[in-house]
């Protein structure tokens, strides 16, 4: 069984007198351990597959199986707590708290998380900040980290609750090429030792070539799912004409 | 995520933004302390009224005479109590301890060159002590042979000893009322004043019998009134009862007919005091609490604009994992704080301010004693109040944080 089974996915705008399909019938497995990247031009529903995937979104018809688990009939609450378990969001903008240390940031999912003492919550972020390689900056706010430092933080955040899926929506959007180097070393370093599945949403190619599978969205559907990152960018390449 | 954990989490929101939370809880603040304050207030004059009933003697009962009708003739100035009546209630009513007859006189003061108005000149018995609770301060009272002889003697407040003598020793001193002259036997232990402001110890006591006599030249028996005692105030009805029995069967007034006199029991008074007192003091406290339902108005005001402030925040709670259960228990914590922090420091300065107030009360009137009254109950309602205030006011702010999509809430900058 895969770790992510989508089936006939339909996300559909309801705009009042006009209908947008931000997702036309999207069916694919993801296996645990792969690294994905969503690629495709801006209005192609690469983020709209991403917030499905995150369970943020609910989609309007069709079936996601996340581990064995159907997400579309699940309340918003349980939606919550699959987030807080199951997976970890990384973002453009590294969404930190402002006016909080690092260490309170990745302490933050774990508070949702039942039955953990401040001692146990306090000793698993520090933990994650070292694995990031800052654990001489924990109790730095994020106005006094680097724009790469912060996303290392938000990474380790995403890492607190030992999730089996790392999602990224343009990870590197806001980070230099180098800083952008080293953040997806990172994400290759925790797929490759770590076995963590990684589904990157970006538009950069540089950072696509990266992955083990590309999946080319346009228009709302899956035009190239392939592991060849030539075949994806003539795919993205075509759309763009 | 437990209570403390999220207590912890708000106390941390509201520090991050400080001069926001304090202006917000000073709102609660003057509602509470405003509240605290006219509670305090009022009970310590309801307080102050009982005092007073008691320092009048709470079982005192007075018979007044009443109009009477005869020949289908309302005759109004007719006096039909008399001292017998008065000796016979002392001596045939056995929850009765003490009886006076009152007689009313009025006149001028006037000791050597200086004349003085007293507040009160009566004539009464020699029991009067007794009645009223009273104790002389020096001297004696005048006797029952004072009375049979209508002696020319008195009896003398503190306030009167203070405008006629000076430091001078009153005691068989004779001062002169219409032009008779009476001496001075003994002074009363002082009194104060009463709760409208009147100075009971501007006061001259006469034997009654004096008062009809040498002041007012009549030969009659009849009195202005008689002040009875009960043996316990558990006895007033009892007594009220017997006194009312034994008048109607010594002035032959057959049952349903008018009669002549009107028994009232000081307990009645006191009574409509305390009605009085608890209607002011609830309207006072309606009005304070105006002010905490705009302290409370304003908590939602605050936090509905934290909520707006803070999409962004809701948004990644949610997304790592918060349900809106947590988000709304969040919300709704830190204004059950902001207006608990409120409500202690309003208590505090509500009950500073009471005991201000009744320090002044009492230091411009110096004759009226106001208790302090501090009430642990009234603090812990206002609490209670105030963390009610915080849930009432902080749910709809709060419930609208938990409502809301949490991929629209990360979009919002």
């Amino acid at each position: 069984m895969a770790l992510i089974e989508l089936r006939d996915v339909q996300r559909v705008y309801d705009l009042g007198e006009i209908e947008v399909y931000a997702l036309r019938s999207v069916t694919l497995n993801i296996e645990r351990g792969e690294f994905v990247a969503l690629i495709g031009p801006s209005g192609s529903g690469k983020s709209t597959l991403m917030n499905t995937l995150g369970c943020l979104d609910r989609p309007t018809s069709g079936s996601y199986l996340l581990d064995g688990e159907e997400i579309v009939t699940m309340s918003r609450d349980e939606r919550a707590k699959i987030r807080n378990r199951q997976l970890g969001f990384v973002f453009q903008n590294f969404n930190l708290l402002n006016r909080t240390s690092a260490v309170e940031n990745v302490e933050l999912p774990l508070l949702y998380r039942r039955g953990l003492s401040s001692r146990q919550r306090r000793k698993t972020a520090v933990e994650m900040l070292q694995k990031v390689g800052l654990g001489d900056r924990l109790y730095h706010h994020s106005s006094q980290l680097s724009g790469g430092q912060q996303q290392r933080v938000a990474i380790a955040r995403a890492l607190a609750t030992n999730p089996s899926i790392l999602m990224g929506d343009e990870p590197t959007g806001n980070l230099d090429s180098r800083t952008s180097r080293e953040v997806i070393a990172l994400f290759r370093e925790l797929n490759e030792q770590q076995g963590l599945t990684v589904i990157l949403v970006t538009h950069d190619p540089t950072v696509a070539k990266n992955a083990n599978r590309m999946i080319v969205l346009r228009d709302g559907s899956v035009v190239a799912d392939t592991p060849d990152f030539q075949v994806a960018m003539r795919e993205l390449h075509q759309e763009t004409v | 995520m437990t209570i403390w954990d999220t207590f912890r989490v708000a106390i941390r929101a509201l520090q991050k933004n400080k001069m926001r939370a304090a202006l917000t809880v000073l709102g609660v603040v003057i509602g509470i302390a405003a509240v605290t304050t006219m509670v305090s207030i009022g009970q310590s004059a309801s307080a102050l009224v009982q005092n007073q009933f008691m320092a009048l003697g709470t079982n005192v009962i007075v018979v007044f005479p009443e109009s009477q009708q005869r020949g289908g003739v309302r005759q109004s100035l007719t006096v039909t109590l008399t001292a017998a009546d008065s000796r016979e209630i002392a001596s045939q009513c056995d929850a009765v301890l003490a009886s006076t007859p009152l007689v009313g006189a009025q006149g001028q003061l006037i000791y050597g060159n200086t004349n003085w108005n007293a507040n009160e000149l009566s004539g009464v018995g020699a029991d009067y002590l007794l009645v009223r609770n009273w104790a002389m301060a020096a001297g004696d009272f005048f006797t029952d042979d004072d009375i049979k002889a209508s002696a020319k003697v008195c009896v003398i407040g503190h306030t009167v000893v203070t405008k006629l003598f000076q430091t001078g020793n009153p005691i068989d001193q004779v001062i002169r009322v219409k032009n008779v002259p009476f001496r001075v036997v003994g002074v009363l232990e002082k009194k104060g004043v009463d709760m409208v402001g009147n100075d009971r110890d501007n006061i001259v006591l006469m034997p009654y019998t004096t008062v009809r006599k040498r002041l007012q030249g009549s030969n009659f028996d009849n009195v202005n009134a008689i002040l009875v005692s009960a043996v316990a105030p558990t006895r007033m009805a009892e007594a009220t009862q017997q006194i009312d029995q034994l008048l109607l069967e010594r002035h032959r007034i057959d049952p349903g007919k008018n009669k002549d006199f009107r028994v009232q029991d000081t307990t009645e008074i006191a009574q409509t005091f305390g009605i009085v007192t608890g209607v002011l003091t609830l309207m006072l406290s309606a009005i304070a609490g105006i002010s905490l339902l705009v302290g409370g108005v304003g908590i939602m005001n605050i936090m509905l604009v934290s909520v707006t402030e803070r999409t962004k925040e809701i948004g990644i709670r949610m997304a790592i994992g918060a349900s809106g259960r947590d988000i709304l228990r969040q919300f709704l914590v830190e204004a059950i704080v902001l207006s608990l922090i409120g409500g202690v420091i309003g208590v505090a300065l509500g009950t500073s301010a009471s005991v201000g107030a009744t320090l002044l009360i009492n230091y411009l009137n110096p004759g009226q004693d106001w208790p302090i009254v501090i009430s642990i109950p009234a603090a812990m309602v206002a609490l209670f109040f105030a963390g009610g205030v915080g849930v009432f006011f902080g749910y709809y702010p709060a419930r609208r944080a938990s409502r809301m999509d949490p991929i629209e809430a990360l979009r919002y900058e």
